[in-house]
């Protein structure tokens, strides 16, 4: 009886793994595919007729795969890109960028919107531990000597991501409105302000205004969810890009 | 030199093994067959490496060595001696393996073939569990842990003391110290310069950080000087951003 069943299944899954809609969405290497087996031959597929995974190339040098060589840094890094995006999304459902509303939203959204709290967390500390990973993917490339050549010009993207990364936690620091927001965000600012020569423009640009107001808030908050990753993301994809047409992963030491 | 892989020696040596064992069965299957008949392998005590030289390769080898001892036994006959004739191997061939040449000392060989694995499933396995792992940290950390929503912001009321983000506090430190143009301007912007020109300024072209000593004294006191000035100032700086001592006098930080 039970064994019955299971056949049953069994044709059934067949069936529908061999039906033309099946077989036209799970491209050959797709382990959902009908007859997936482990071969060389699939394990390239799995990776070439992938659009996420084909960011990788099909194999890649041993010591890159050990953890103590990487940490998966860059990669967590991304990863937290990609959480930040995803609950950044989210937030921006229930916010709105002016000064008599952006705290009202942000209380709202914590008392009264579902796993509004928990996504305003995730988010916030997502922003620290990226900036921390950035610095420390920076830090494991330098006492790798993998910004030598032929990697110079992918180290120069990576620290122009580094201050992309600093510059989008930064400005959404400013979003909640709170006094933590507005009086770190006037330090912050105050000192940019000494820049020679246009030290005053450069803080009317950044301030939309002479003093932190309603204006900032909307500027800071087109940088920060629109601007910034707009521009992280090019050079994202030109710094994994790089690393692909380098050569790979750098070492072994 | 590179390296053999590891998996290769291992595979080399299985072979090896797999070679010796049907050898010996080999022997061991002829020897009730009687030892007129086979005639015996060739010297059974000599070395590994000469076992693997075919018996013939090896006769012509000693006649070879026969005929040149018996040269200079009789120097300077009236008559040259008739060239020998050449001993042949099984298919009439003459000639003779002198020397193995690598390819390696005289081609100039710029690849040289590396040990890989496959990105599925070794790396995407990893990089898999590592996203999970951090998913997980965080959705745990902010069940427990709130981001702090202080009142509303109020330009009339300066919170004493005024932090930065903790990321600009090592600048904020730095700011007690020297011109607010040499802090915040001056300072970061040569440090980022320079991070940004490393790779050309570094013409060193080792990588293993024993070699590679100064550039990486260099970097971890760079790295150690932000981190410092930053935990100074996010834990031991108080109201006025006077110094204080966070176990005395508490925390005034928030992240």
């Amino acid at each position: 009886m039970g064994t019955q069943v299971g056949d049953k299944a069994s044709d059934l899954m067949g069936q529908v793994q061999g039906s033309q809609a099946w077989t036209s969405i799970f491209r050959p290497g797709s382990i959902f595919r009908k007859g997936y087996t482990d071969s060389p031959r699939n394990r390239s597929y799995v990776i070439m007729n992938s659009v996420l995974y084909h960011l990788h190339p099909v194999k890649v040098k041993r010591h890159g795969v050990r953890v103590s060589y990487t940490l998966c840094l860059g990669g967590l890094s991304f990863f937290l890109f990609i959480l930040l995006t995803v609950t950044g999304i989210f937030l921006m459902f229930f916010y709105r960028p002016t000064a008599a509303q952006a705290w009202d939203d942000i209380y709202i959204l914590q008392t009264e919107v579902a796993f509004g709290l928990l996504v305003r967390n995730i988010h916030r500390w997502g922003a620290h531990l990226m900036v921390l990973t950035v610095f420390l993917h920076m830090a494991r490339v330098f006492y790798h000597g993998a910004y030598k050549p032929p990697r110079e010009f992918n180290w120069v993207i990576g620290v122009i991501l580094l201050t992309l990364t600093l510059l989008l936690s930064f400005t959404g620091y400013l979003l909640p409105w709170d006094q933590l927001a507005l009086w770190a965000v006037t330090v912050g600012t105050n000192m940019m302000g000494f820049t020679p020569v246009f030290g005053d423009q450069v803080r009317f640009v950044l301030l939309s205004g002479v003093e932190i107001g309603t204006d900032t808030l909307l500027r800071w908050y087109v940088l920060h969810v629109l601007m910034l990753p707009f521009v992280l993301i090019i050079f994202l994809a030109v710094h994994f890009w790089r690393v692909r047409k380098d050569g790979g992963i750098s070492g072994p030491l | 030199m590179t390296e053999v892989p590891e998996h290769l020696l291992r595979r080399a040596k299985e072979a090896r093994e797999r070679l010796e064992d049907s050898g010996e069965s080999a022997e061991s299957a002829e020897a009730p067959a009687g030892a007129a008949s086979a005639p015996p392998p060739a010297e059974p005590t000599a070395a590994g490496d000469e076992e693997k030289i075919p018996a013939h390769l090896l006769d012509r080898s000693r006649s070879a060595e026969e005929q040149a001892a018996m040269a200079p036994a009789a120097p300077g006959g009236p008559v040259a001696p008739a060239p020998p004739s050449l001993p042949t191997g099984p298919g009439g061939h003459t000639q003779r393996l002198l020397t193995v040449v690598k390819s390696g000392s005289i081609q100039d060989v710029k690849a040289m073939p590396q040990d890989r694995v496959h990105v599925w499933p070794h790396l995407l396995l990893g990089e898999f569990v590592a996203s999970l792992f951090i998913t997980a940290f965080l959705l745990i950390f902010s069940v427990f842990v709130n981001a702090p929503l202080l009142e509303l912001a109020n330009v009339n009321e300066t919170p004493n003391p005024s932090k930065a983000p903790w990321y600009f506090l090592g600048l904020q430190e730095l700011l007690t110290m020297f011109h607010p143009m040499v802090a915040g301007v001056t300072i970061p912007g040569i440090a980022l310069f320079l991070l940004i020109l490393a790779p050309y300024i570094d013409r060193n072209k080792e990588n293993a950080p024993e070699k590679r000593k100064f550039a990486v004294s260099l970097m971890t006191v760079h790295l150690m000087f932000w981190a410092i000035l930053v935990m100074i100032g996010s834990f031991f700086r108080g109201p006025g951003f006077n110094f204080i001592f966070p176990w005395q006098d508490g925390l005034f930080f928030d992240f």
